[in-house]
């Protein structure tokens, strides 16, 4: 459905984004997933055709995309913040796409009922946009967004300003519509929750470039790189020589799975994977802190010349802050990353 | 001069963007829509502004295909014209002090009291500075001229002081900084204040820390204003000036009109417009780069009713000043207007329907003459004056902002120039336009395009370029993004324009003086011609013919705020 080809978009010196190709196929729901400045929302400005690009191609539907103005590239865009018309009403912001196709009065009022039904707002038709509140405007904009049938629907950080309980829900919801309407999906976003519960396929960008690309799954089994273990949440990463079934890394001696790649790596330990013991038993460390974590408790240990770990701990057995454990490593919650 | 005044964007902070970002984001196809966005008033500034212009200053300065330059040393040697150079420097600034000093409590009140008969009051205030200054001229005229309200309570004259030039001066701009100033305090969160108390900060301390540097622009822009107009003031002077008192403009006119002194004429127009060059550039230089986003909201959100004595000791404060300085002169002129020899009566206005030694026709006709030329102006004004904003909302560059720079040169050109110029310039073929009625409104749409521009441009730039951006995504064409997402934000904008449009194309004298033909006089025209002539009826008639034209003025104002009052429920 949609093929970028080596797409690179320069401002000035700085690459925002740096010969990325991928491709989206149909029905299919892709997330970007980057921090801020990864050059994600440049991703989606240029394939709306909103921002120009300095080399690569880009094609939708086979149709190679380049001198194609905004209005005629059939892709729907929902903007970060909504970016709802606020001298329009619900049913003038829904029907906007219809109506600049060109498509009946009658037939953009019916679409544009059907989709407030859809996004769950049904009748709310004539509310002024000021009236809505969050959640609402954003119902409303991805309504918008879908009325005039854009071969791909693109969503920038669609639930970024939500509250998050609403987020949860919504996110759960659009899953769902989604894969009802058959909707070709391309989201980013800089929340790693919302890109693996929204994505078939998540792709990982740093600094302009691709790291990684994968199912939700794979990328938060396999990490591709300390990059991106350490955005999706994970501290314990380290350099590491693996020999066998053994990684020699900052925490000492860590044993990795039978089947690890060799040689100098890095290794990314879940807190799972640190199971806390006597001080005598495992390395030595000192308790600094706990955050719950509903149904764990995520300890922060300092060792005394490594680096700071986590270990995620039992509701009843985590240690207070202060003691001095010891800690040791499992296997199946070791992974040589970059393999 | 009002920006649009409910919450036209909020503007939520602006998408951290490289600003070379923006330049390359419309390629090829952009630079097309702006060329020709930008050629229709270039043309037309090009052909009835600079054209005549041109001329009239060759016309002085060329003697047998030579240019003489060392005419500027003997006029500007001259000891009269150095004092008329002074006099127009020092009363403009004067002027521009004491109408922000007097003004700035009542934008102040404006902004954020909520009293009963605001709305009125608002228009009314506003009337002044959309009269022409022919009647403003003859409402201090009088007030304190000879035989006027003053002369005969307490026996007191400053039709021959400059007293009365300045006041007419603040009568007139008053409405300028309650407007520009006034309107954008109104829209200022009040929140942002608070929380510069809560931070610690004192009342005082708020108001210089946050108020203030928000405020700025503003006030730049209405002093930049205030001083255009007194600088280049031509009819106040003419009136309460005698022949005490000249600026640049009135000394113009007379070597122009009345010594047919070219060269001098063309000299002083070089100098004023490179007085009033130099002034648009710094302002250009110090006030766009204060041009911050601003967080505005409802006005309707920040004002309240005066709390506490002080507050209510503030607003009487304002409102007696309104009743003195703006509804007094107004009051007084309707007064003499029905002030007959014989009683109080409508013998003036009566005299005015027929035709004697002064006019070919009944000055009465010139009220039809004045509405169809203003509208025709109007409708010029706004199709170029739309056209320039558009074209230099689009992108900011070098050129751009240089044109937007020059689109302000014919507030501060001498009118009289540009009237003559276009008797001088505009007379051989394809461009013989001497006879025909056309030129009058050109020359009047020429003062209105500015002030179109200055409305709209602070609109259209607040529009949130990513509602522009949504709306193409969603498949409108560039110009359906005009239609739509534009258009109905500066819709209100745009009926304020052409009203100030309207206001100004009535009142311009200046130009008109010159190229309105005698059997055709505009309003202005008529009450000059009446008010030159001696006699007790001629004066009457001045004073009923400049009523009129007050009337006129002020029902098109009350019109424009009714009509931006139905369009609230839009935004």
């Amino acid at each position: 459905m949609l093929t970028l080809t080596d797409v690179t978009v320069r401002f000035g010196d700085r690459t925002a984004v740096d010969g990325v190709s991928l491709a989206v196929a149909e029905h299919e729901t892709v997330c970007v997933l980057g921090p801020s400045g990864s050059g994600k929302s440049t991703l989606l400005r240029a394939i709306a055709g909103l921002q120009t690009t300095d080399a690569g191609r880009i094609s939708l539907a086979g149709r190679d995309l380049a001198g194609v103005p905004v209005h005629r590239r059939g892709v729907g865009l929902m903007f970060q913040d909504h970016q709802l018309f606020p001298q329009r009403d619900v049913a003038g912001n829904v029907g906007f796409g219809p109506r600049m196709h060109g498509v009946p009065r009658e037939e953009a009022a019916a679409r544009t009922a059907e989709l407030l039904g859809l996004v769950g707002l049904p009748g709310a038709g004539r509310r002024a946009v000021a009236t809505l509140s969050g959640g609402e405007q954003q119902r409303v904009a991805l309504a918008r967004a879908l009325a005039p049938r854009p071969e791909l629907l693109m969503l920038d950080e669609p639930l970024g300003q939500l509250d998050r309980s609403l987020r949860e829900r919504l996110v759960v919801e659009l899953r769902r519509l989604f894969r009802d309407l058959g909707t070709t999906v391309l989201a980013v976003t800089h929340d790693q929750g919302e890109a693996f519960a929204l994505a078939d396929r998540v792709v990982v960008m740093d600094a302009g470039r691709i790291a990684q690309t994968g199912t939700p799954v794979e990328v938060w089994q396999r990490p591709a790189s300390a990059f991106v273990a350490r955005f999706l949440g994970f501290t314990n990463v380290a350099d590491a020589t693996v020999h066998g079934a053994v990684a020699d890394t900052p925490w000492g001696k860590v044993p990795v799975p039978a089947d690890a790649a060799q040689g100098g790596r890095t290794v990314l330990i879940r807190p799972a994977g640190v199971r806390l013991t006597g001080v005598a038993d495992g390395l030595p460390c000192h308790v600094e802190g706990r955050t719950f974590r509903g149904d764990h408790v995520l300890v922060l240990l300092r060792p005394d010349d490594a680096p700071p770990l986590e270990a995620a701990c039992p509701l009843t057995e985590a240690p207070e802050p202060g003691t001095t454990v010891g800690a040791q490593f499992l296997a199946e919650h070791v992974s040589v990353l970059g393999a | 001069m009002d920006l649009a005044r409910r919450e036209v964007t909020t503007t939520q902070e602006p998408p951290r963007r490289d600003p070379r970002e923006s330049r390359r984001r419309w390629p090829l196809r952009g630079s097309a829509v702006r060329f020709g966005l930008i050629a229709v008033p270039a043309a037309f500034f090009a052909v009835f502004f600079a054209y005549p212009v041109a001329a009239i200053v060759a016309r002085g300065l060329k003697d047998g295909g030579q240019w003489r330059f060392g005419r500027f040393g003997e006029v500007l040697g001259d000891p009269g014209i150095r004092e008329v150079l002074w006099f127009t420097l020092w009363q403009a600034a004067a002027s521009t002090a004491l109408t922000l000093l007097i003004a700035l409590p009542g934008a102040y009140v404006f902004a954020r009291f909520d009293f009963p008969g605001k709305q009125l009051l608002r228009a009314v205030v506003t009337v002044p500075f959309v009269l022409p200054t022919v009647v403003v001229g003859s409402a201090f005229l009088a007030l304190l001229g000879r035989g006027g309200l003053l002369d005969e309570a307490v026996g007191l004259r400053l039709d021959t002081t400059v007293w009365a030039i300045l006041l007419a001066h603040v009568f007139f701009n008053y409405a300028v900084v309650v407007r520009t100033v006034g309107g954008l305090w109104a829209q200022l969160d009040p929140r942002q204040e608070e929380a510069a108390r809560v931070l610690g900060a004192g009342r005082l301390a708020a108001f210089r820390r946050v108020t203030l540097p928000a405020l700025a622009p503003a006030v730049a822009a209405a002093a930049l204003m205030v001083f255009l107009f007194t600088f280049t003031s031509f009819g106040v002077i003419q009136i309460l000036g005698g022949p005490y008192f000249a600026t640049l403009e009135v000394e113009i006119y007379r070597q122009t009109a009345d010594f047919l002194d070219l060269p001098a004429a063309a000299v002083l127009s070089l100098v004023q417009f490179a007085a009033v060059g130099g002034v648009l550039a710094v302002h250009a230089a110090t006030v766009r780069r204060r041009e911050t986003a601003l967080r505005l909201v409802d006005p309707e959100r920040t004002s309240r009713p005066p709390r506490g004595a002080g507050e209510r000791a503030l607003l009487a404060g304002v409102l007696v000043v309104v009743a003195i300085l703006l509804v007094l002169p107004l009051a007084v002129l309707v007064e003499r207007s029905f002030a007959t020899p014989e009683g109080y009566g409508l013998g003036f206005y009566e005299r005015l329907r027929s035709a004697d030694g002064t006019f070919a026709v009944p000055p009465l006709e010139a009220v039809a003459n004045s509405l169809s030329y203003a509208a025709v102006a109007t409708a010029i004004a706004l199709v170029v004056g739309g056209l320039a904003a558009a074209a230099v909302t689009r992108r900011a560059g070098r050129l751009v902002r240089g044109f937007d720079a020059l689109l302000m040169l014919p507030l501060g050109t001498s009118a009289v120039t540009v009237g003559f110029g276009f008797v001088v310039a505009l007379d051989e073929p394809p461009l013989d336009l001497r006879s025909a009625w056309i030129l009058v409104p050109l020359a009047q749409a020429l003062v209105g395009v500015p002030f179109v521009v200055r409305t709209m441009l602070p609109v259209l730039r607040a529009v949130d370029d990513r509602l522009r951006e949504a709306a193409a995504v969603l498949g409108a064409s560039p110009w359906r993004v005009w239609r739509e997402v534009d258009f109905p934000l500066v819709r209100r904008a745009l009926l304020v324009a052409a009203g100030f449009a309207f206001a100004v194309s009535l009142g311009e004298f200046g130009a008109t003086v010159f190229i309105a033909r005698a059997d055709n006089p505009t309003l202005p025209v008529a009450v000059a011609r009446l008010l030159g002539r001696a006699g007790e009826y001629n004066y009457g008639q001045a004073m009923a013919l400049s009523t009129i034209l007050m009337l006129v003025c002020a029902v098109a104002l009350l019109l424009l705020e009714r009509l931006r009052g139905d369009g609230s429920g839009e935004f």
